[in-house]
């Protein structure tokens, strides 16, 4: 049924289409109008078979989600940015144990300084937790995708985060698609679990593994990853057949076919990646777009295939690891080995700044020339930087970096209004 | 105190078992068909307090919920030497996530029973505890026990209290009592050991979110151990027992002391043994043979640097006015009183 | 389920790590000998007899009592009950009323009439008991449980022996008394009563005896010269008390003085109060020193008997008797005063003990006598091969609970030698001490106190002056031992191992070690309330 709403309600009745059983969350923003929505829900009777716990942080929110998912319920969360780093012991415990737990990450960048808007900082700390992650382009998908990840993450018994970005999807109006509650009930099978805390057949679940079987456990972790590459497609394909849309999948390719450039993203940047791309299409330049879906696993086979055609690839991506450069790039460049293509890495739109396709396309135009740096700081202020780069070899105590910034950029409004 | 002990001259209900009572006033661990939910193979110390009191408790609670138990753990001691791959002592379903998040899983746990309840998916009234020592209840659990206990969840949490964290090597936790050497606080410069002024008992602060059942008991007295976990598996909701479980390790004690120095842990006041309903006291076991405080501390190593070749007379007596405070705040003397 | 492997296991599992290997010590259970059997002249097993009594089992504890000693009323009213000043309860309250509950048994044994079993299978030896007194008649149970047939022969009309003639019946009723000789009879014993036996050789010979018991007592009371003829007549205690037991008329008068301080002395005095008359008992020491118990002499003092110590009786005159004051020195030795007064009295009892009739032994070889009484080996055999002896003619304390152990250990001694081999007693355990109790465990109670008869009953009547306790004070009373040294099955091991490494086996058969999984912690033996496990060393 499609339907004008917020992203973040439109994942909340996604959820709610999911029977899920237990959900338990901590507010933080921009993940709060999904959980508002969910517990609202449960409170007035809509979803009658499930337990919402408002716990009282996101390490609690993730160990009940341990807890009840450990005992056979269908469990779910979500959070963002501090939230999951507060979580991460949890984070690695649930996939260690192999526990198919759901997680929203509403993506906002990680502090200091404190930054409440989007970036990929979050999910991407994640990248080694275990935890399959994929990326929603649009609120479509992301609904979507949720549906997928119950499935999956059941199928697997491993822990699936689906990553939105904050407000830019959380908390955008768009059209979408919500499927009926037959179609979901079609595609998603009750949950079977595992293993199972049943006083009737007990286990004792969490032991501790010394280094006799240590490797073997992480191994075996590996492996249900490796597998989910090939469950991810078939169940993008089974949802299809049931719901008559591309939604998830491993990548998902524009304009490919001829591109000499292909540009390499993950999440709702795809869209004003795409834009770009056809204004460039429409000047005579061959390039295209590989979205990345499934972040972890990572699609290496997917990948390579894709851009085995192209001269150079540029990575645009959301958060990057300080000290070296592209984490995204990273991955890509394992996926690349041996083909002899250009790499470019692009770093955008931390803790929200704007991605604009005036300045993607100037990045994209001199890549294409093979005139791009091997990394790039989007519409990177260096006045700013030098300006503070300058007041600190000048002082030791210069004073605080973000603030010395803020007081900068205020100046530099004033001077040029 | 509410718990009535059956009126028998010979050995009365301090034993363990009895002989002569009727079957329905005997003790679970009297029973040769208990669950031992801790199972024998278990790697604790010889001696452990822990292991006693774990299987003391969880057998109770077997028995009061008729094997319609979960447990969830909290990591340390009790479930390092009950589950290293591959073989686990645990008779029980049982899960062990974290070091400081064994409330937060019980609750989930009894979240999903409520559904699955709810759904008609399970008839069965499965009961929920979670349990871990002093460290990952006092310290780093606290939280998360705070958050089950707020929110009233249906979980009894059990509290193996031996006074440190044992088994990284015997470390000060927020539960170590006044004057005692750990490895972090060293019997050496202006205040020897422990400080006086520090710590949480952690009780009372179960009581402060006046939750429906909160009880301490020790090893010593198997009985009212008994008694008080069958108890609190009567009520719904947030319920806490914080057992004093001696560590011979950590303490310094040999391993065949463990349930005489809970004794004596009860009977000179150092220890209150009590229970407590919504926020309020309801009774606590009466001290049967006043003793001072030296009788508990003088046979464990970690009080030796108070009984040197110059005793800590003044520590002693601090000590003693924190018995003598207990003896007072909890009627410990007046069997009149509750 | 398809299990995760490693990080979820199957339950119980840890079972197959055996973590007995650890172990330096290992606890083992054993039996220690409580103080109270250890002190036992008769060798009862009174921890065990009141391990089923504390249970209520009263017959049960009645059986296990008489393995020992047949005579649990009797006992429970005249044993001086020294097992009780070794109980250990009495460090902690008060000693268990270990003789109270004895005779709780004995009499309800009467009530409901139980009786003894008679022996599986005969062994075809025939046994001579001369002397129906406790020590032979507890030697003709003995021999009879063994198999054996038993004749005893007894010189007086009526079995029991001093039990009957030298107790007066306010301490031993004689429906109690025979009431626990019929049921020795009722097993099979044939008693030939009024005969006394001229030559022990001769009547085993004639009745072709495989072996004999002689315990025929010492009746014969010990005189002094202290009459010319001249004033009060001058008898002896036990004369004196079997006369009144057969209903004799003795010309006593009212005032009565009697000679000597044991318990024959009290008895005689009590007697003739109970008589109407006004005993005076004349000993030559301070009262603190009188042999005769404590509460013996405390009860006649309360019924009106009058003892006048540190005094002798040097002469009988026309008046009554001439006392010569004694003084004791600091060191207790006395010391004449050349003091004297007289006092009026109608006669005089001599209470200074008895001696032994050995006309049976005359002309019986290797017999060795020493200062008046048989001497035997330590297995109650005489110099005569095949003649055992044993009671008060034997070197001995003389009282009642000695004579019956007497007679036990001698039947199995004769039950030996009938075999031709040598009876070899069980080793004795340990003694259970005081220290090895873990006293913690046991409830405080006091020791239930008998009821006593109203002292003007007392002067006047022949009326048991100690009541018994009833079922519950009984009960009660059974349920203060402490089990010293001996498992009770109170399941303290069973429970308090940390490892699970005791096995409880079930009621009556106690517990085990389960060594696979025993770490050695010793939590076991420390909380085992009555001290019966002990910790050895490993060999490693």
């Amino acid at each position: 049924m499609l339907k004008q709403m917020e992203g973040s309600q439109a994942v909340a009745e996604a959820i709610a289409l999911c029977r899920p059983e237990v959900i338990c969350a901590y507010p933080i923003s921009p993940q709060t109008h999904i959980v508002e929505g969910l517990g609202e829900m449960v409170k007035g009777g809509e979803l009658p078979e499930c337990e919402f716990i408002n716990v009282e942080s996101e390490f609690a929110a993730m160990s009940v989600a341990i807890g009840s998912s450990a005992a056979g319920a269908r469990t779910y969360t979500a959070t963002a940015a501090q939230g999951l780093l507060f979580m991460v012991e949890a984070v690695y415990n649930a996939s260690g144990l192999g526990l198919p737990i759901v997680m929203t990450v509403a993506n906002r960048a990680i502090g200091a300084p404190i930054n409440i808007w989007n970036d990929h900082s979050d999910s991407i700390s994640q990248r080694d937790s275990g935890w399959i992650q994929l990326f929603a382009e649009t609120n479509q998908e992301a609904v979507d995708l949720h549906i997928q990840a119950f499935k999956l993450a059941e199928e697997l018994s491993l822990p699936v985060m689906v990553c939105m970005d904050g407000f830019i999807l959380t908390h955008a109006y768009e059209r979408v698609d919500i499927p009926s509650k037959e179609q979901v009930d079609a595609f998603l099978p009750k949950y079977e679990p595992r293993q199972v805390l049943d006083p009737n057949d007990p286990v004792s679940i969490g032991a501790m593994v010394g280094p006799e079987a240590f490797t073997e456990v992480r191994y075996l972790e590996h492996q249900k990853q490796m597998q989910a590459l090939e469950l991810i497609p078939e169940i993008a394909a089974e949802f299809k057949a049931g719901f008559q849309r591309d939604s998830g999948g491993l990548v998902r390719g524009y304009c490919l076919e001829d591109a000499d450039t292909v540009v390499v993203a993950m999440g709702s940047v795809l869209g004003t990646i795409k834009d770009t791309i056809d204004e460039m299409r429409d000047a005579g330049v061959k390039i295209g777009v590989l979205g990345v879906i499934s972040f972890r696993p990572f699609p290496l086979e997917a990948v390579r295939a894709a851009l085995k055609n192209a001269k150079r690839v540029v990575v645009v991506e959301k958060t990057f690891a300080v000290g070296i450069g592209g984490i995204l790039a990273t991955d890509i460049r394992t996926a690349m080995d041996g083909i002899a293509i250009r790499d470019y890495t692009v770093v955008a739109g931390l803790g929200g700044r704007p991605i604009t396709r005036k300045s993607l396309r100037e990045v994209f135009n001199k890549a294409t020339f093979d005139e791009l740096p091997a990394l790039t700081f989007l519409d990177l202020d260096w006045a700013i930087v030098n300006k503070q780069l300058a007041r600190e070899r000048a002082k030791r105590r210069s004073g605080p970096t973000a603030e010395n910034i803020l007081r900068d950029v205020g100046d530099h409004v004033a001077q040029h209004s | 105190m509410s718990f009535q002990p059956v009126k028998f001259y010979q050995t009365g209900t301090f034993t363990v078992g009895n002989r002569l009572l009727e079957p329905d006033q005997r003790s679970v661990q009297a029973n040769m068909e208990r669950t031992n939910s801790l199972n024998s193979g278990h790697r604790a110390c010889q001696g452990c307090g822990e292991a006693l009191g774990a299987r003391y408790a969880i057998d109770a609670a077997m028995h009061a919920t008729n094997n319609q138990l979960i447990a969830a753990n909290a990591t340390g001691c009790l479930e390092v030497f009950s589950t290293p791959y591959p073989e686990t002592s645990w008779q029980v379903p049982w899960i062990h996530s974290l070091f400081g998040n064994a409330a937060a899983v019980a609750t989930g746990i009894a979240a999903a029973i409520k559904v699955k309840r709810l759904k008609g998916e399970t008839k069965e009234d499965v009961r929920v505890v979670a349990q871990g020592g002093d460290g990952g209840t006092t310290d780093i659990g606290f939280g998360c026990l705070s958050g089950m206990f707020e929110r009233n969840d249906d979980v009894l949490y059990i509290c193996y209290d031996n006074g440190g964290y044992m088994n990284t090597g015997v470390q000060r936790s927020s539960a170590t009592p006044p004057a005692a050497r750990t490895a972090t606080t060293m019997p050496v410069g202006a205040e020897p050991g422990n400080p006086f002024g520090q710590g949480k008992f952690v009780p009372s602060i179960a009581m402060a979110h006046e939750i429906p059942y909160v009880a301490t008991a020790t090893v010593a007295d198997l009985r009212d151990l008994e008694h008080k976990v069958k108890k609190a598996m009567t009520f719904r909701g947030a319920r806490y027992i914080h057992i004093l479980v001696p560590c011979p390790l950590g303490w310094g004690s040999p391993s065949g002391d463990t349930i005489k120095l809970s004794r004596l842990a009860k009977e000179t006041g150092l220890f209150p043994v009590f229970e407590a309903q919504y926020g309020e006291i309801t009774g606590s076991a009466k001290i049967r043979e006043p003793l001072p405080v030296e009788e508990y501390l003088r046979p464990q190593k970690r009080y030796a640097h108070l009984f040197g070749k110059k005793p800590a007379y003044e520590t002693i007596v601090r000590l003693q006015a924190l018995a003598d405070r207990n003896i007072r705040r909890y009627s410990l003397l007046d069997k009149e009183a509750n | 389920m398809n299990k995760p492997f490693a990080i979820t296991l199957d339950p119980g599992s840890s079972l197959a790590n055996h973590t007995g290997s650890w172990r330096t010590e290992r606890p083992v259970y054993v039996d220690r000998l409580p103080p109270c059997n250890n002190q036992c002249p008769a060798g009862e097993d009174i921890q065990g007899w009141l391990f089923h009594a504390e249970s209520g089992n009263y017959e049960a504890a009645w059986r296990h009592l008489t393995t020992h000693n047949p005579f649990p009323a009797i006992m429970g009213r005249v044993c001086y009950h020294t097992c009780e000043g070794a109980c250990n309860r009495g460090k902690l309250d008060a000693a268990v009323g270990i003789n109270s509950v004895e005779r709780f048994l004995g009499d309800e044994a009467i009530k409901q009439k139980w009786q003894f079993d008679r022996p599986a299978a005969e062994s075809g030896k025939h046994v001579l008991v001369i002397g129906a007194g406790p020590s032979g008649m507890s030697a003709a149970y003995h021999l009879r449980r063994l198999g054996h047939q038993v004749t005893v022969v007894e010189a007086g009309p009526l079995v029991g022996g001093m039990m009957r003639y030298g107790i007066p019946k306010y301490r031993l009723p004689r429906e109690v008394l025979d009431a626990e000789m019929q049921r020795i009879v009722n097993m099979g014993v044939r008693v030939v009563l009024d005969t006394k036996i001229e030559n022990v050789l001769d009547t085993m010979k004639e009745g072709s005896y495989d072996a004999a018991f002689l315990a025929v007592g010492a009746h014969i009371g010990k005189r002094t010269a202290i009459s010319d003829g001249e004033g009060p007549r001058v008898f002896d205690a036990i004369s004196v008390l079997r006369g009144l037991e057969n209903g004799e008329k003795i010309p006593l008068g009212r005032r009565i003085a009697v000679y000597g301080g044991g318990n024959t002395a009290i008895d005689v005095a009590r007697t003739v109060r109970r008589l109407g008359a006004e005993p005076i008992i004349i000993y030559r020491r301070t009262q603190d020193k009188m042999p005769a118990h404590a509460f013996e002499i405390e009860e006649a003092l309360q019924e009106g008997v009058t003892i006048k110590c540190l005094s002798t009786i040097k002469q009988t005159d026309p008046k009554g008797i001439v006392i010569e004051k004694v003084q004791a020195d600091s060191r207790g030795s006395l010391h004449p005063t050349g003091e004297y007064e007289t006092l009026e009295v109608d006669s005089v009892v001599l209470a200074l003990g008895q001696n032994v009739d050995l006309g049976a032994l005359k002309g019986v070889p290797d017999i060795e006598l020493n200062d008046g009484v048989v001497k035997v080996d330590a297995n109650m055999m005489t110099g005569h091969a095949g003649l055992f002896a044993g009671g008060d003619m034997v070197p001995t304390d003389r009282n009642v609970t000695v004579a019956v152990g007497h007679g036990k250990k001698a039947a199995r001694n004769i039950d030996a030698w009938l075999r031709g081999t040598t009876y070899a007693a069980p080793e004795k355990h340990q003694i259970a001490t005081f220290e090895r109790l873990n006293t913690w465990y046991y409830s405080d109670a006091p020791k239930t106190v008998r009821p006593m008869l109203d002292v003007i009953r007392r002067q006047s009547t022949f009326d048991e002056v100690q009541g018994g306790l009833d079922e519950t004070n009984a009960l009660f009373e059974a349920r203060r031992c402490l089990s010293c040294g001996n498992c009770f099955e109170c399941d303290n091991c069973y429970g308090v191992c940390p490892d699970n490494a005791v096995i409880k086996l079930g009621p009556g058969k106690r517990f085990q070690f389960n060594y696979d999984y025993c770490k050695g912690c010793g939590l076991c033996v420390a909380e085992c309330p009555c001290g019966a496990i002990n910790m050895v060393p490993e060999n490693i």
